[in-house]
């Protein structure tokens, strides 16, 4: 079996990013409930008449991919396969209020065809002439999770050489209002500082795209060996330090081998026991990093994590501002990302220092 | 790289029949399931015709034994029928017993308590409850807890027609790779203002019984359904003495990247899917025996499909028809209720007939199996098409 490889990475993100020659050395401080993308300069990569046809979501997409892409430093890939666990929100709203408010009349077809969940790896085909193989996994927090796991196989079974893996959301302004109204967003403004401590349910909801270009050979560009993706539809707050146990044995390691533990922590009362119990229990002396307070909360943004990862295995070294504890590693060469959203659908995300 | 994966059981629900034994029969009695829709209220109803599962959503959550409170989509209701019966064919009473996982397909999701409750979700608290299922994972998380699979690998694909087909091609390389023991396949999908409006703004539904290949076909009938397989590691088979129905032997998937909706002319899409499960399955195409098409009939997707099919088969080419005038085009289920017929045509050496055909399209001079027939089957190609220049293929065969 082959070793599969993240050689390049590309994220746009509520932080600014989008280049990858920095580090989250310049943080945007929110204080909200809701928190958008910084765009890059799409100009630089869509022409202007294309982009104004594209919701957010695949101009993010479309951008993230490329930047992805240039890193790399290849034309095309032997597959392209994309995560959205909402997908694509703000065609779908345009849909469907249109159907509700003129009683099914006078409709066009453009954003119907653009609410479809492919769309965004659709059009990264189209962009780039790729007839490969082409895939959308849609399940919730797991989404990206699913297709790196697709992507690894595929690599290490050598029926690829490169792929273009890639998580987008993004945020519908009535999905949005929608989930308020359900304490799936936080009731009051925090700030990324405030976050953790904030004692309240719900999550400060977010958007973004996250791309990777994953390969079985190392190039010059490599961040970070995938060394194994593992995705849970359910597992109980007591069983989940089983579960990473036994994820790290049958891939020949122990606790004390992680060096660094990213956790998807989003301040939500009710639901950062998970990441809590960890914290204290099986990883109380290891180095913790988190993420969500400066992304905010998506069914993709685990992807961040495993950008942020990846940044600080290639670095090797840790932006204060992710710090969750006091322990600081001299070395990284293994970590480890843990996600889960709503107590549902967890993953664990295996990267080395390559 | 050229051994199947075992299929070991198989559940449909579709709008001709509730089960595997239903659809066989409505299929070699040419009974097809296309009426007026009667479970979406739409504007549209005297203007297009359906492949519709006519228990209301009220009969499906008795059938279920759902609590009143739940908050079941239809899709999702559809997906635990099929994925049941698929279960229960395979003989499986523990699920926990092997590792087993679950990929589905859907493209409709939640849609269609969205579109029934949008703006009552700010005001009334009654149907918030739908929210969460809203998204098109929900569907597949509510069918692996319907099954018992807990801690486990399940997840959804999403690429418009041909997402169960991808559901399948997954499992099988899931299993392949040993990932996972034992994995349940298919999709779901049901109907909604969503979708009929959407298909009707492309000015792709017929408003009568669709033709496809027809020169004079005038566009899709849409449908609802749900269908899984079960597909289980050698090893199984070989520990429970298992009864092998068929193999998926070959699958590719490939992307057009001509048009966002449409397909290429030349059908570059799927002649590359079609050739890369060949590949997989090592088969050369002379050594298919029956082609069961996507064959949606509308103009763009006959067109494009049969000229891939033409660049495969050539001079060589076996029985072929599309099934979608019995059942409609049921979007991402699609792939999945179509390798249950795959299989059931293996399973009984005949060839379901391509019902509506009259008048062969002047570009190519292919005609589909127009009547049933008996022939004795080896291997079956099904291939599925969609959105985004989707293009994917799946090969059964008898044999391993």
């Amino acid at each position: 079996m082959k070793k599969v490889y993240i050689n390049s990475i590309a994220s746009i993100s509520p932080q600014k990013t989008y280049d990858n020659s920095r580090f989250l050395d310049e943080i945007i401080n929110y204080n909200d409930t809701v928190i958008f993308a910084q765009d890059p300069d799409y100009k630089q990569y869509i022409p202007p008449a294309a982009a104004r046809r594209m919701a957010k979501g695949i101009k993010m997409g479309v951008v993230a991919s490329k930047i992805a892409m240039d890193e790399a430093g290849i034309e095309t890939v032997d597959a392209i396969i994309t995560g959205t666990g909402m997908g694509c929100m703000i065609d779908s709203e345009k849909f469907v209020s249109a159907i509700i408010d003129n009683n099914e009349q006078y409709l066009t077809p453009t954003s119907f065809i653009q609410s479809t969940h492919n769309t965004v790896a659709g059009q990264i085909a189209l962009g780039m002439e790729c007839k490969a193989y082409n895939f959308t996994y849609v399940h919730s927090a797991i989404s990206v999770e699913s297709a790196l796991l697709d992507a690894k196989m595929q690599l290490e079974n050598d029926e690829a050489e490169h792929i273009l893996v890639g998580g987008v959301e993004e945020l519908g302004e009535h999905t949005t209002k929608v989930h308020r109204a359900i304490n799936h967003i936080k009731p009051e403004a925090v700030t990324i500082s405030g976050v953790l401590d904030s004692k309240t349910e719900g999550a400060v909801f977010s958007e973004g795209a996250n791309f990777f270009v994953v390969s079985n050979e190392k190039t010059k560009s490599c961040y970070a060996e995938l060394v194994a993706v593992e995705t849970f539809n359910t597992l109980q707050k007591e069983k989940v330090s089983e579960a990473i146990e036994n994820f790290l044995k049958e891939n020949n390691l122990k606790i004390d081998d992680i060096d660094l533990v990213v956790f998807g922590n989003n301040g939500d009362v009710d639901f950062d026991g998970y990441y809590n119990k960890l914290s204290e229990g099986i990883f109380s002396k290891t180095q913790q990093v988190f993420y969500k307070h400066l992304v905010g909360e998506n069914n993709t943004v685990s992807a961040f994590g495993v950008w942020l990862a990846s940044k600080i295995l290639k670095t090797q070294a840790v932006p204060e501002i992710v710090k969750l504890n006091e322990i600081n590693t001299s070395e990284f060469k293994t970590v480890l990302c843990y996600n889960q959203y709503r107590g549902q659908n967890h993953s664990l995300v295996l990267l080395r220092k390559c | 790289m050229s051994k199947g994966v075992a299929i070991t059981g198989m559940g449909i629900i579709s709008a001709i029949g509730n089960n595997v034994a239903e659809n066989y029969d409505a299929l070699i009695n040419e009974r097809k399931g296309i009426t007026r829709v009667d479970n979406v209220k739409t504007i549209q109803r005297d203007e297009i015709m359906v492949g519709e599962v006519k228990f209301t959503n009220d009969e499906l959550i008795a059938q279920l034994n759902l609590p009143p409170e739940n908050n079941y989509s239809r899709t999702a209701m559809l997906g635990v029928i099929a994925a049941k019966e698929a279960i229960a064919n395979a003989g499986i009473t523990d699920i926990k017993k092997y590792k087993t996982g679950i990929i589905s397909g859907t493209s409709v999701g939640g849609m269609d308590m969205t579109e029934k409750y949008y703006y009552e979700y700010l005001t009334e608290k009654e149907p918030q409850k739908y929210i969460e299922s809203h998204h098109a994972g929900d569907s597949t998380q509510k069918i692996a807890e319907q099954l018992g699979i807990e801690q486990s690998l399940v997840t959804t694909i999403s690429t418009a027609c041909s997402s169960a087909a991808n559901a399948i091609m997954l499992g099988a390389r899931l299993i392949k790779s040993r990932k996972l023991d034992r994995v349940v396949v298919g999709g779901a999908d049901c109907l909604s203002k969503f979708t009929i409006n959407g298909f009707k703004t492309l000015m792709i539904l017929s408003d009568t019984f669709n033709t496809p290949f027809d020169e004079n076909r005038k566009g899709l009938n849409l449908g609802e359904a749900a269908a899984f397989l079960v597909l289980e590691s050698d090893e199984i088979v070989k520990a429970e003495n298992k009864k092998v129905l068929a193999y998926v032997k070959g699958y590719g998937n490939a992307n057009d990247a001509f048009h966002q909706t449409a397909s290429s002319d030349n059908g570059d899409g799927a002649t590359l899917a079609m050739e890369k499960a060949l590949r997989v399955a090592d088969l050369k195409a002379s050594e298919i025996d029956y082609i069961n098409a996507h064959g949606t009939a509308t103009g763009n997707n006959d067109l494009s499909e049969g000229r891939a099919i033409l660049r495969i088969f050539g001079e060589e080419m076996p029985e072929f028809s599309s099934t979608k005038a019995f059942t409609g085009h049921t979007l991402a289920a699609a792939g999945a209720i179509e390798a249950v017929y795959s299989v059931l045509a293996l399973q009984n050496n005949i060839i379901f007939p391509n019902l509506n055909f009259k008048t062969p399209m002047k570009e190519f001079s292919m005609i589909p199996q127009t009547e049933l027939k008996k022939k004795e089957l080896n291997t079956v190609l099904s291939n599925s098409l969609g959105f985004g220049g989707n293009c994917s293929t799946v090969i059964f065969s008898k044999e391993a």
